[in-house]
């Protein structure tokens, strides 16, 4: 009983590196959608939109079963189209990396397109008559500032990332979802496997929830708060 | 790509039969849900502190988990303990817990009552001081004001958050998928996976349903928010 519960006390170091590095894929991703987006240029602009649409369209599960298995089947037909002997296989631990990723990659873009906005004009183009450059401006004077308004929408996604890392269970990868549904299979105890990972999962909200606050105090900090 | 094999007829049926799961499971859950999120959201503005707590304290369970384990630990969980092990081959309710649509459907429905009972209370929190102030100006006490002024005002100005938790509900229901025996959308895909080793095809089949499912359900939330948020649309002209 116990090692099971250390074991699946292990598997929790996956979905925290899971979650982290799909949140990287899904900030960068969400920053070059949003640049999209803004850009004004059609061309960007419609893909950009035809993205964020489609992939909030889809649930999660599906694209993820599409990229793993069609992922798979679509990369050695490539390889072998290209005359290579080599077969590769998509590992769940990057299908899940890079679905997740790119699923909220999706949500990102309209989080950071509402923040972007949300900051005066007046901030860019004072920098532009400062003679500074598109990505000078974004690194100095846009990023800063569009923190405070990215962070409510950001808390959102990050906490709905968390808890969509246990569909990865699904296409294979050992982290707290699947080795508390091996344990529940092999001791016939399932109640007290998924009660414990339920808890870790809330452990790890509640964690992020606190230092977002934390954060979101930090950067709301000179903001001037209307009283009622 | 291998189109034919989606069209064959025992393909479409078995699509089919997951669009009308998937479809069931959806409103069933959202029915359940709703009536479960409005008992909720009243104990949350409620006067009682300690149900305040508890039922705060459950939200955030369940919003703080993710819906798979709700899952597995409705279908695999309960059949653990004992007390309903003695019941559940004879004693009514307790005999639905081996179906796995009744499963599903119970999961889901804590689930999305968890997320509305929160946005229900919010917008009665948020509800103007002075409409209430009102209302007891004209003397009604607190249940009328509750059920002529606040419900119907919270209600409106919950549905444009509703319109999302009903998309995420949609996609949740994917997760019925990970109930052996349950053939929803998404099983029927990894069924004709399974059967032809045509991944593509099915999960784009899938996903071509659930983004038109999805089209449809913000369609009609959208005609719905013309029609009873009317008064708070921006201005024309």
């Amino acid at each position: 009983m116990q090692s099971y519960l250390l074991a699946i006390l292990e598997g929790s170091v996956l979905t925290i590196g899971v979650s982290l590095l799909a949140l990287v894929v899904s900030i960068a991703l969400g920053l070059i959608g949003a640049a999209a987006k803004l850009s004004g240029r059609p061309v960007l602009v419609a893909i950009s939109t035809l993205y964020t649409t489609v992939v909030r369209g889809i649930p999660d599960l599906v694209v993820m079963l599409l990229v793993f298995y069609g992922g798979t089947i679509g990369l050695n037909n490539l390889l072998e189209w290209l005359g290579s002997e080599a077969t590769v296989d998509i590992n769940p631990f990057m299908a899940g990396v890079l679905t997740l990723g790119f699923i909220y990659g999706a949500y990102m873009v309209e989080t950071f397109r509402g923040a972007i906005l949300s900051i005066p004009k007046g901030q860019a183009e004072a920098a532009w008559a400062f003679g500074m450059g598109r990505v000078q401006t974004f690194v100095r004077i846009t990023a800063p500032q569009m923190v405070r308004y990215a962070l409510p929408g950001f808390t959102n996604n990050w906490l709905v990332l968390i808890k969509s890392t246990a569909l990865v269970s699904l296409i294979g990868l050992k982290e707290m979802t699947y080795l508390a549904k091996q344990a529940s299979a092999a001791t016939r105890s399932p109640f007290v496997f998924f009660m414990f990972t339920a808890a870790l999962f809330l452990i790890y909200t509640t964690v992020s929830l606190y230092a977002l606050r934390k954060l979101n105090a930090r950067y709301s900090l000179g903001t001037k708060r209307g009283t009622l | 790509m291998n189109w034919d094999v989606i069209l064959e007829a025992k393909n479409l049926e078995l699509f089919g039969t997951g669009i009308l799961t998937t479809l069931g499971l959806l409103f069933s859950s959202l029915g359940v849900g709703a009536v479960l999120a409005l008992v909720f959201a009243l104990l949350l503005t409620g006067p009682w502190a300690a149900v305040r707590w508890i039922v705060g304290s459950y939200t955030y369970i369940i919003r703080g988990t993710p819906l798979l384990i709700q899952v597995y630990m409705i279908y695999y969980g309960l059949g653990q303990l004992e007390w309903i092990q003695a019941r559940w081959d004879t004693m009514w309710p307790w005999t639905h817990f081996k179906e796995p649509f009744f499963c599903a459907l119970l999961a889901f429905s804590l689930n999305t009552a968890g997320y509305t009972a929160e946005m229900l209370a919010g917008a009665i929190r948020e509800t103007n001081a002075g409409e209430i102030e009102a209302a007891q100006a004209y003397g009604m006490n607190r249940f009328q004001v509750m059920l002529r002024i606040v419900l119907p005002s919270a209600m409106r100005r919950t549905l444009p958050a509703y319109s999302n938790e009903v998309v995420m509900m949609l996609q949740s229901t994917s997760l019925a998928s990970a109930v052996p025996s349950l053939v929803d959308v998404t099983s029927a895909a990894s069924r004709i996976y399974s059967d032809y080793y045509l991944p593509f095809e099915a999960y784009l089949a899938a996903a071509a349903i659930y983004l038109v499912a999805t089209f449809c359900l913000i369609g009609v939330f959208r005609l719905a928010e013309r029609q009873f948020l009317a008064h708070l649309a921006p201005r024309k002209g």
